[in-house]
């Protein structure tokens, strides 16, 4: 029975002034999809295509790009080339009309997988912790409780990276550079003071009663909260996800201070991606293309919880 | 023996006492009501038979045994709470299940659907098994409620107000079946509300609460008719009892002491012989009509006194009429609001 807090407008908009907002919105979306739809273009142009004055809308698409960026490669005579005989796939064709030769797979998967790795560990490990830490805090009596709460949002109050130097330096004390358990525990705690908030907010809207009910008709306070506090907590739980993942997904300046190797994410990797004669620009769009797909996936899976999530319960049914 | 009982159980929340006190004894299969105004502790008191609340002083005791210590879930209690009990993820079926799959007492699937059909059936919201929660009416939604407190057989059911949030009609059709239900099962029911009317229909005793003290317990006529104080009088009784300074209407002294007069608007009679009176508002209820009338007050200032007419007519707004009080119908209060005891008046026998 939660009584609908959604706001209406006082009085009912004309036709013209829906047209307008409609037409407000859809502009508004189209210039902010410019960026990435040039991304998503650039990733299929050749080198001199993606770096000419003026830019190029209309062109010959190329997979060379995402060729470029999940292979090594090597510049080779035409003769050695003619020497090995007709090429075995479509890519090795396509290099070798550059006169290269594929030597073996980039580096760009290993990066392009721990970046998966460290984004949704850290993103479990900070909803996982923020879902018990805002339970316990809405629930429990705890001393010093207000406190606590504004120390942990007190580690927000300055960006993360005013802190880089100390955590360079206890990482490489503790052994914990260019590891993906330290990037993961390293975003989880910065993530963690958002989760705990955001969850309080939506552990703090579900009534009472509803656990008392259950502890009354026979089940343990952690079976209650298992079948009647995480359900109804659903939307909030993907709306801090989302969060989550995404700064843990595009963090870049720690990843670049504190991985270099074995545990280094897309972030710093994809950017430095070099071609014959600089960077290879179409690789790299080709590489943030592929990087984006993920928190779009991971969105539009949770988007129906993510819509009463957002709004902070102001639309919940 | 006593059931289920508090005995001198105390509770505070910081610096109110939300329960003071109070003893309070249930028989089997009773149905005991309790009446208070806001913040008298009714909830309190339920929540400390339920567990959810730990007494500072006193003991709890259910089906014999006491259960200070225990946890709700070894209570076997059932509690309808005032709203929100529904889990909105769930359908109408698997609420009505949820109590019956609780750890330790999991029955096998075909009897729990079996057992929530029949409940179902029982408040009529079969055809609603398949919705789910949110798809209620309020007064399907209170039905759900109720069922999932009857699909077990607990040994006490605790219903904090759980019809108020209705319509008058729904109301009353939950309230006649609600007492039927209560005395097919034997069920041992406490149960608080504001509407005296459930009150006086539900209950086999009424416990009047004054800031989290039990003032009165008594069978419902027995607190009409003889309330302990002013304050448990006018717990019942719509419009509630006319309170008078001695002398108002004719009235005599009555015993040493008396400082406040109590007369039921159905004691006060029109037209007879009487007291002068002016008829300043009529209501007319269909059956009946509340007049309230302007009669000369003891020292002078006038004074409003409300009366309840049968099915007397001839009287209008404006009207100068008499009025007078039932002979023996009037109950004497002293300084503090408790009632003196008549002497050898008595209170007399009132109309059946
Ligand atoms: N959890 C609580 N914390 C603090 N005070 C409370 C709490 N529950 C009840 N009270 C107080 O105890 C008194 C009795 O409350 P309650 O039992 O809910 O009354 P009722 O149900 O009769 O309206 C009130 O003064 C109320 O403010
Ligand atoms: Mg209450």
């Amino acid at each position: 029975m939660s009584v609908s807090t959604k706001a209406y407008s006082v009085s009912e908009s004309g036709k013209r002034t829906k047209w307008l907002a409609g037409g407000m919105v859809v502009v508004y979306a189209l210039v902010s999809m410019i960026p990435l739809v040039w991304i998503v273009l650039t990733g299929f142009k050749s080198p001199p295509d993606s770096i000419a004055y003026p830019p190029k809308v209309v062109f010959e698409p190329t997979m060379e790009g995402y060729v470029n960026l999940f292979t090594s490669r090597s510049r080779q005579t035409p003769e050695y080339i003619e020497s090995l005989g007709p090429p075995q796939t479509w890519y090795d064709a396509l290099v070798r009309e550059r006169n290269m030769v594929i030597t073996g797979p980039s580096r760009f998967l290993g990066r392009y997988w721990n970046s998966i790795v460290i984004g949704f560990g850290s993103t479990f490990l900070a909803v996982f912790l923020g879902t018990l830490a805002a339970y316990a805090f809405s629930r429990f009596r705890i001393p010093l409780k207000d406190d606590l709460l504004f120390f942990i949002l007190s580690t927000r109050m300055m960006p993360p990276i005013a802190v880089a130097i100390p955590i360079f330096l206890m990482y490489r004390e503790l052994g914990l550079s260019d590891t993906a358990l330290g990037i993961i525990l390293l975003y989880t705690a910065v993530n963690l003071s958002l989760s705990v908030w955001l969850l309080k907010g939506f552990v703090d809207e579900i009534p009472r009663e509803y656990e008392e009910a259950a502890v009354i008709d026979g089940y343990s306070r952690l079976q209650a909260f298992v079948k009647v506090v995480l359900p109804q907590m659903r939307a909030g739980i993907a709306a801090t996800a989302i969060f989550c993942l995404i700064f843990a997904w595009n963090e870049y300046a720690f990843a670049l201070l504190l991985t270099s190797g074995q545990a280094q994410t897309a972030p710093p990797f994809i950017p430095i991606i070099i071609g014959e004669g600089g960077l290879d620009w179409p690789a790299v769009a080709a590489g943030t293309t592929l990087f984006l797909l993920p928190v779009v996936i991971f969105t539009v899976l949770l988007r129906d919880q993510l819509l009463r999530g957002i709004t902070f319960g102001a639309v919940r049914k | 023996m006593a059931e289920v009982a508090l005995h001198q159980v105390t509770k505070r929340f910081g610096e109110t006492t939300a329960v003071s006190g109070l003893s309070l004894d249930i028989a089997d299969g009773e149905f005991i009501v309790l009446l208070g105004p806001t913040g008298a502790g009714k909830t309190t008191t339920l929540r400390l038979f339920a567990g959810l609340e730990q007494p500072e002083e006193g003991s709890v005791h259910i089906a014999g045994h006491e259960v200070t210590c225990q946890a709700p879930a070894e209570r076997d209690v059932a509690f309808v709470f005032q709203q929100y009990s529904l889990y909105p993820h769930y359908t109408v079926f698997e609420n009505l299940a949820f109590p019956l799959r609780a750890p330790g007492r999991r029955g096998s699937p075909e009897a729990i659907r079996r057992r929530v059909q029949e409940i179902a059936e029982m408040l009529r919201i079969e055809s609603k098994l398949n919705n789910r929660a949110t798809e209620l009416s309020g007064g399907e939604m209170q039905r759900v409620s109720i069922g999932r407190a009857l699909v077990r057989q607990p040994n006490l059911f605790l219903m904090d107000e759980p019809l108020s949030s209705l319509d008058a009609k729904l109301r009353e059709d939950l309230r006649v079946e609600l007492k039927r239900i209560q005395r097919e099962l034997g069920a041992t029911i406490l149960y608080v509300t504001h509407d005296q009317l459930e009150a006086m229909t539900l209950a086999d005793r009424i416990g009047v609460l004054a800031e989290g003290r039990l003032v009165q317990i008594d069978d419902p006529r027995e607190v009409y008719e003889r309330p302990t104080s002013v304050y448990a009088a006018q717990r019942l009784g719509s419009p509630s009892i006319n309170l008078l300074r001695p002398g108002t209407l004719g009235l005599e002294n009555g015993p040493g002491g008396t400082e406040t007069l109590g007369v039921r608007p159905e004691d006060v009679v029109l037209n007879g012989r009487g007291v002068a009176a002016r008829v300043l508002t009529l209501e007319h209820l269909g059956v009946e009509s509340i007049a309230l009338l302007e009669v000369a007050g003891a020292g002078g200032a006038p004074q409003q006194v409300h009366a309840l007419l049968g099915s007397q007519r001839g009287v209008a707004e404006g009207d100068s009429v008499t009025a007078a009080v039932r002979p023996g119908a009037v109950l004497y209060f002293d300084g503090e609001g408790r009632r003196l005891a008549t002497g050898t008046t008595g209170l007399q026998e009132r109309r059946p």
